[in-house]
């Protein structure tokens, strides 16, 4: 029945065509509502500002970084622990200062955040490939299957991600004591993406348990649609919206867990540092007084982790029908 | 009888509602069963309409779900052209039968899938079934098929979230028209709609179904869209038909209390001022239905029997009513 | 009407600022009832009929707001009052029904407590007059047992009930006036007809006056006086209720009454009226009926019909229809 009660703007106006994101041209995009309110909210635009620069410095640390810090070559011993270029004592040419092996620490950022931009992303990609399947799963199969999976969720969610992911990372090494590096970032993409598909599966299975009773499923069932496919192509494309906004807020959480295990030392090897590992080489000097070879790569974290939380904030917002 | 396209007997199905199997043990809970439908049969004959009426819970949806096999049933038999449709739908002929029935929904707004173009959605039945060897004559088909509900074939670009009510509910016919079945089950079809676009729908479906010989199951809890649209109409009461009979005997004669009853209830703006006997109680919980005929307590002629018998449906001068009180000639 | 009407409505504005432009949601409404009145608003949705019942209440979500006109309730003007006041009255002297009862009662407290809260916040009543009062309310509204079901949850109340429930709620003040938005579309109809007879007792008992919004002209012809019909932000047609259902002369209403299907009679094809009713966005000018108007001259399409005695009724049209011609 034609819907009465509360007045709103939706009766009023009649719903001007929202287009989302994955739906019109490009063009449609930029008029739509979620173009607009990226315009006019400032922290939104200078958080992907700031996400935008560490990208860029990341993909072209090889263009942009002042120095190569791995190339042994262009080291000099003599220029190590160098502070920044506005201390007494530093140099322009090492804007941030060097670290104990005369690396500038600018550029091992760059290549650092690289790595930890990587790493985060490969495990997040992960996480969305293993837990948007089990949630479709659950959802759409129900009873026992749902049950199930639901129960691994409850039984991973008790072990803090952390412990889970030290437990991989050692399980790994073991078995392949003497594997080559590619090896052990698989391993770490492993272990960091295992600690993050619950959050992925739990919520694309309340979507789907709401998508699966709509009508234009039941109306692919009477045509004879099998239920794999129902799955992929009616019920998939329309719960990924809370999707995004998880994944954009995870990379954050992604890159930290990988800072911390790198800490540790059980992250990534040593020859490709992350800033999690330039936070720990870093740590040795703190209490000497060369503090920026641990504040800089600390304050980079803080950085891209703050950004990109901030957009994953926005994006939730912008994202969530406004208008009741 | 072979000329009724579709023939149901004796179908039932039961929910199984319980509480969690925990809470059953701890707090001593029964299980809890929903007779949503309880022993239906009818018969529809080629090209007519058969109307399902009822209020909330009666279970007129469920049987539309039963007869497109969305749901299994509990009991009973859905006959088509004379094969159990249960056993077609498990085996190698499911897809040839799917092809001659299809289904209309009753919400405009969730009956399409707001990511789909229009195309996709008109041309998914032609494609999963192999109707259509390449897109173009996907495109052609479903150009026809807009036309054919009075939509414009450029309006397959578009995404649903563009049209009315009106227009998503045309597409959602042109969709099930896509197969050319020759039965299609219609759930309240026009009861999102305003008034006059519910004029412009029925009128679509009437000649649709004069043009192509479509036989109709039309379910609708509003009285007067049924008197408009069916051949034939049956009552139905927590999951029982109460009465079942030709359109033109159910509104000038009816014979059940509850038929009676809804008669009286609806509010027909030709007779204004009307004074009417407002109905007693509502609509009992369909987990604990009463006992025997399943309206005695609402019943102005219930006496004993009606508590501890339920009433057959039996013939009685031409329509069919599970009543004992017609039965027994104390029905006025 | 001798005395003064209950409720004026004059010249009523209604507008939605939106980034793209301001949307004007009620053109031009006018309109009043009078004590012991039931007046329907009826219309398509997007008419703008749920949006005067806002208006009237002071329920307008934001950013709509009022633009132009006034209301008047009992001869004081309610439409620009500050917050507070306004609440004060919103529950003394004007009561709501929506549409959906699960919504309206809050499902944590009891239905007496809900009762006794109104009752206690307009009324000078003690906490146990107050008790009594609310017992005698759900009686009056028809539910069986009420010193029992006074202390009962939402929840435990069927649908039927649980709207005599909110019913029992908005005349716990003694309201003047009670606005109610659809207040049976989400019954059975074997329910609908007994909340009917409550308004309608209601109406007669206590002399209050009944702003019924729906789009079921059939609870309209059973329940109402007069009634307008409401086409995109404007009123059609206005008038007694048997004059506009038998004799109306705006060709929507017409249009309107020819497509419902009746049950006295037998008809192959309902009248249909071509196209759809205009998105705010995309109002025609002039009449905004004229794109879909079988009777439309260019007068139609320049200038804005203002609302005339026809015949029984008033209707807003520049070629009113004879009586009966297109049924």
């Amino acid at each position: 029945m034609p819907s009465g009660g509360r007045a709103s703007l939706t009766m009023a106006v009649d719903a001007d065509p929202k287009p989302t994101a994955s739906a019109s041209a490009l063009r449609g995009f930029f008029d739509g509502d979620v173009w607009h309110s990226f315009r006019t909210s400032p922290v939104a635009m200078l958080a992907a500002f700031i996400v935008l620069v560490c990208f860029v410095c990341a993909l072209f640390a090889e263009i942009v970084a002042p120095h190569n810090p791995f190339d042994l070559a262009t080291l000099e011993l003599l220029d190590s622990l160098k502070p920044p270029a506005w201390v007494e004592g530093g140099e322009a040419k090492y804007s941030l200062g060097t670290d104990g092996q005369g690396r500038d620490i600018l550029s091992a950022l760059m290549y650092g955040a690289r790595i930890s931009l990587l790493v985060g992303i490969a495990s997040v990609l992960l996480s969305i490939l293993i837990g948007v399947s089990l949630g479709l799963l659950a959802g759409f199969l129900g009873g026992r299957t749902d049950a199930f999976i639901m129960r691994i969720c409850d039984v991973m969610l008790s072990f803090p991600s952390i412990l889970v992911a030290l437990m991989i990372s050692g399980i790994g090494r073991s078995l392949f004591p003497h594997a080559p590096d590619m090896l052990a970032f698989v391993v770490l993409v492993l272990a960091i993406a295992l600690t993050g598909w619950v959050q992925y599966a739990r919520t694309v299975r309340g979507s789907t348990l709401v998508e699966r009773n709509k009508e234009y499923v039941q109306a692919a069932r009477v045509i004879g649609v099998g239920p794999l496919r129902i799955m992929r192509r009616h019920v998939l494309p329309n719960v990924l919206g809370p999707v995004l906004v998880l994944a954009t807020i995870q990379i954050a959480s992604a890159i930290i867990t990988e800072a911390t295990l790198s800490f540790l030392g059980v992250g990534v090897p040593a020859t490709s540092p992350s800033l999690g590992t330039l936070i720990r080489n870093g740590n040795d000097y703190l209490f000497s007084g060369e503090w920026w070879i641990t504040a800089w790569p600390s304050l980079t974290l803080v950085l891209i982790t703050l950004s990109v939380n901030l957009l994953g904030d926005w994006l939730r917002d912008a994202l969530n029908p406004r208008l009741r | 009888m072979s000329t009724h396209l579709v023939e149901v007997q004796d179908l039932a199905k039961i929910f199984d509602v319980s509480p969690p199997w925990l809470n059953r043990v701890v707090e001593r809970k029964p299980k809890a069963f929903v007779h949503a439908v309880d022993g239906v049969s009818f018969g529809i004959e080629r090209g007519r309409t058969l109307a399902l009426v009822g209020e909330s819970g009666c279970g007129k949806s469920t049987v539309a779900r039963l007869l497109v096999g969305l749901y299994g049933a509990t009991r009973g038999a859905v006959r088509f052209d004379g094969e159990d449709i249960a056993k077609t739908l498990g085996g190698s002929g499911a897809q040839k039968l799917r092809r001659r029935m299809q289904m209309i929904f009753q919400d405009p707004y969730a009956s399409l899938n707001p990511r789909w173009k229009v195309l996709d959605i008109v041309a998914e039945p032609l494609r999963e079934h192999g109707l259509v060897k390449d897109a173009a004559e996907a495109r052609r088909r479903v150009a026809e098929l807009l036309s054919s509900v009075g939509l414009n074939p450029a309006d397959a670009e578009k995404f649903p979230h563009q049209f009315s009510g009106g227009q998503r509910q045309r597409i959602s016919i042109a969709r099930a028209l896509a197969t050319q079945p020759e039965f299609l089950v219609c759930d309240e079809p026009t009861s999102a709609l305003d008034v006059s676009v519910q004029a412009q729908v029925l009128n679509i479906m009437k000649d649709l179904q004069r043009e192509r010989g479509l036989t109709y199951l039309f379910i609708s809890h509003n009285l007067a869209v049924v008197r408009h649209v069916a051949d034939q109409v049956g009552v139905m009461y927590l999951g029982r038909l109460v009465e079942v009979a030709d359109k033109a005997k159910l509104f000038s004669t009816p014979r059940h209390p509850y038929t009676r009853m809804l008669l009286d209830a609806i509010p027909d703006i030709h007779m204004t001022g009307r004074a009417r006997t407002p109905v007693q109680g509502e609509v009992p919980n369909p987990l604990n239905p009463p006992s025997g005929c399943s309206f005695h307590p609402r019943c102005p002629l219930a006496n004993a029997r009606c508590k501890a018998e339920r009433p057959a449906l039996l013939e009685f001068k031409g329509v069919r009513v599970a009543c004992h009180a017609v039965e027994e000639g104390r029905a006025a | 009407m001798t005395a003064a009407p209950l409720l004026e409505v004059s010249h009523l504005r209604v507008e939605f600022p939106t980034r793209r432009g301001t949307l004007l949601a009620l053109d031009d409404i006018s309109f009043s009832i009078a004590s012991g009145e039931i007046l329907g608003v009826v219309g398509e949705s997007g008419a703008g009929k749920s949006l005067t019942g806002a208006a009237i209440i002071g329920l307008l979500d934001p950013p709509g707001r009022i633009a132009a006109g006034e209301i008047k309730l009992t001869g004081r003007r309610i439409d620009n009052l500050p917050y507070e006041q306004m609440r004060r009255i919103r529950g003394k002297e004007i009561g709501a029904v929506f549409q959906d009862p699960l919504t309206s009662l809050n499902p944590l407290y009891t239905v007496g407590r809900q009762l006794i809260e109104t009752i206690t916040t307009h009324l000078d009543l003690s906490a146990t007059q107050a008790r009594v009062r609310a017992i005698e309310l759900l009686a009056s509204t028809g539910i069986p047992a009420p010193e029992a079901r006074v202390d009962h949850f939402p929840h435990q109340f069927s649908g039927g009930m649980r709207q005599r429930v909110v019913i029992a709620l908005a005349l716990a003040a003694n309201p003047r006036l009670i606005v109610a938005d659809e207040p049976t579309t989400a019954l059975d109809v074997s329910i609908q007809a007994q909340i009917i007879a409550l308004l309608k007792k209601v109406c007669r008992e206590q002399g209050a006056a009944v702003m019924l919004v729906t789009h079921d002209m059939g609870v309209i012809a059973e329940t109402c006086d007069r009634v307008a019909v409401m086409y995109a932000g404007r009123i059609a047609e206005i008038g007694p209720v048997a004059d506009v259902i038998h004799r109306p002369a705006h060709p929507y209403t017409v249009g309107l009454m020819g497509s419902i299907p009746a049950m006295d009679e037998d008809r192959e094809r309902l009248l249909q009226i071509d196209g759809a009713m205009p998105r705010l966005t995309a109002i025609p000018p002039g009449c905004a009926f004229n794109p879909r108007c079988p009777h439309a001259v260019d007068r139609c399409r320049a200038e804005r019909p203002e609302i005339a005695e026809v015949g029984a009724t008033h209707a807003a049209c520049w070629q009113p229809v004879a009586v009966e011609a297109l049924r």
